[in-house]
């Protein structure tokens, strides 16, 4: 026996190391439904191995962003300030767009309250950083330096701006494990954007988030949005995960896997946020949003009126003055002294005096005609035309009712900044959509037609709408962007 | 044959500090985990079991290195989602079959390490295979080219790292 022992001891051992092991797996083996965190011995065993690894993974990570943010405090701030004018620019164009979202958010709220439809609101985030791997390609987990210290736990989604990165698995006091959606473990509900086709999202062996197991259809195409439908009660309905790449056949059976390209760049993950509290009640920051969004948007309609030009503002440089003019159409800039936002550069002034101004023009009751020049004639001074512009405008406004009017009023008229309400604001948008109409009733190149008075900032909107290289957001574009944006508003409440 | 070990002196066991017994593997951890992240490519390249190949071929001791194998193995676990063990067997294993290997062909020379590590990483892919795809039933892909690749690459970075580990190697 001794001779038996001390011969075969090697393969003794290896053999009793690997029935140790393998009865261990055994054990570890979870039924369906389980939840998805080690207990006992496992998860100390996790915890040590983490604890061990963690902390100098931290330490370098932050390392590597010490010297990333001395990079890029002190060297890259070069471009800065040309990102600061794209930036605004871009904000100034989300915000009309989020104005006409936002009554569309308002409806919906609506309706789901009369469905009594559950809703999932994001109320907390923790923001986290990416530091480790499993570093394998069998396990596709993640390491992030927020534990259970910092309110995490078990089975919390974890997100960036770009869609859904996964979710948490094992949590420990400073670090924790996210299972990203592309290990075919996972699992997420998610539905077509557009044919509104659900299913079960999981990685493939590859590591390519699928769609799994749904039914041919001819509907789905490539490129074709994927969001989180919110039936796996861990992800919140319409998160982005990212756009249908191509439909392959399921190799069991007749029914097809959807690959996904997700929207997160999940193979360059620095910094990450885990969704720790929902609700179904909006939170009261993102309704204040929703109320203000239409307010914001009115007032960057508002700031590029070109009757907003303050004549009691200081005379600007000439090389500023100059650069307006030649420039109407551009958006907002960074002053060069401050690098701070300044607002939209305005057109010149108005040759001729304002007649549309609600404080001088009577009621529509008590003109008769022939009797509007006659009064306004003084007013006017040397303009002694004919301009059908105006009558157009008049019988536009009395066709469209009282908004009309009143907003052809405050179109022309020198907007106080005091008096703008709601509605005011609201009411200047309109005029602001509507301008670009007159050069079709009145084409520009009729040598005789003489853009004057009220209608002297409207054509030189349509002046600048004609230049081939204006911005997308310049005043010229955005109304068109925008015209649902405060018609819809006004319809709805 | 150049291959086969010649002398008593190169089936010697080595000898190596302790604190280099004790911090290779864990380097070795937190480099694939931390590496991996930032270069995506690094996840063909497994450190761990490089590691295990290394102790296994020159400490030819083959209960050490079985030993040795399970722990570096079931550590690696640790940091994935999957179940304690799967690369604690097939990391045990590849212990002993490096150090039975060491006990009888020259491990100096980089032509032989070359070879034993192009084995031990196909080896550990068949095992890992029948493993997650047989015993676990999880999804488990395996493509010849790719494992091929995987081989090549580790063996080349093997070489490497085994010169450097060589470094640490006590002067009798």
């Amino acid at each position: 026996m001794e001779s038996f022992l001390s011969r075969y001891r090697n393969v003794l051992v290896l053999v009793f190391v690997l029935l140790a092991q393998v009865i261990g797996l055994a054990v570890q083996v979870r039924r369906p439904g389980q939840s998805a965190g080690d207990k006992g011995g496992v998860r100390l065993i996790r915890a040590w191995v983490v604890g061990v690894v963690g902390p100098p993974e931290q330490l370098l990570h932050a390392t590597g962003h010490g010297i990333r943010g001395v990079w890029t405090n002190y060297v890259d701030l070069i471009h800065v300030r040309q990102q600061n004018r794209n930036l605004q620019a871009q904000m100034d164009q989300m915000r009309l767009e989020e104005a006409s979202l936002a009554e569309d958010a308002r409806q919906d709220l609506r309706l789901q309250a009369l469905l009594g439809f559950q809703q999932k609101y994001i109320y907390k985030t923790v923001a986290a950083q990416v530091i480790g791997t499993a570093g394998t390609e069998q396990s596709r987990v993640l390491l992030i330096d927020k534990g259970s210290r910092d309110g995490l736990a078990s089975d919390l989604p974890v997100i960036t701006p770009d869609g859904i990165v996964g979710k948490t698995r094992d949590v420990f006091d400073h670090t924790s494990q996210v299972l990203e959606i592309s290990d075919p473990t996972s699992g997420a509900g998610v539905i077509l954007q557009q044919t509104r086709i659900q299913g079960v999202l999981r990685g493939d062996s590859w590591g390519q988030p699928e769609i799994v197991n749904i039914s041919p259809d001819d509907r789905i195409r490539a490129g074709e949005p994927v969001i989180t439908s919110g039936g796996d009660s861990i992800y919140p309905r319409g998160l982005a995960v990212g756009t249908v790449d191509r439909v392959v056949a399921d190799p069991d059976g007749t029914l097809v896997n959807v690959l996904v390209r997700p929207s997160a760049n999940l193979a360059r993950l620095e910094e990450v946020l885990i969704i720790t509290s929902t609700g179904s009640q909006m939170p009261a920051e993102m309704q204040q949003n929703l109320s203000d969004a239409q307010q914001r948007a009115s007032d960057i309609l508002a700031e590029r009126l070109p009757s907003r030009a303050d004549p009691n503002a200081p005379a600007p440089p000439a090389g500023a003055a100059s650069q307006n003019n030649a420039q109407p159409g551009t958006t907002a800039a960074a002053s060069p002294d401050t690098g701070l936002p300044t607002p939209p550069p305005k057109p010149p002034a108005p040759l001729h005096t304002d007649h549309f101004s609600s404080s001088s023009v009577p009621s529509a009751e008590d003109m008769v005609p022939g009797q509007r020049s006659a009064n306004l004639e003084p007013q006017s001074g040397d303009d002694q035309a004919p301009e059908p512009g105006r009558g157009n405008t008049q019988a536009e406004g009395a066709r469209t009712g009282g908004a009309k009017p009143a907003g052809a009023a405050t179109r022309s008229a020198p907007v106080n900044p005091s008096q703008d309400g709601a509605s005011g604001k609201a009411s200047e948008a309109n005029p602001a959509l509507a301008a670009p109409k007159k050069p079709s009733t009145h084409p520009p190149e009729n040598p005789q037609h003489k853009p004057e008075g009220g209608s002297g900032p409207a054509n030189g909107r349509s002046k600048q709408s004609s230049t081939p290289d204006e911005p997308a957001s310049s005043p010229a574009t955005a109304p068109q962007s925008g015209a649902p944006t405060s018609a819809a508003p006004q319809g709805r409440t | 044959m150049a291959l086969l070990a010649s002398s008593r002196h190169e089936v010697g066991s080595k000898s190596y500090p302790v604190l280099v017994y004790l911090l290779t593997p864990l380097v070795a951890l937190g480099l694939q985990s931390f590496l991996s992240l930032h270069f995506g490519f690094f996840a063909l390249i497994d450190l761990p079991l490089l590691v295990t190949i290394y102790y296994g071929i020159t400490k030819r001791e083959p209960i050490s290195a079985t030993l040795a194998g399970a722990m570096i193995g079931v550590a690696q676990d640790a940091l994935t989602h999957h179940p304690l063990g799967i690369f604690g067997i097939s990391k045990a294993v590849i212990g002993y079959l490096a150090a039975s290997l060491g006990v009888r062909v020259d491990t100096e020379n980089n032509g032989t390490r070359l070879l034993v590590i192009f084995g031990s990483i196909l080896s550990q892919g068949a095992i890992l295979y029948l493993l997650e795809r047989h015993m676990l039933g999880q999804p488990f892909a395996w493509l010849w080219v790719h494992e091929l690749i995987k081989a090549v690459i580790n063996a080349l970075v093997g070489i490497i790292l085994f010169a450097l580990l060589d470094l640490s190697r006590k002067h009798e």
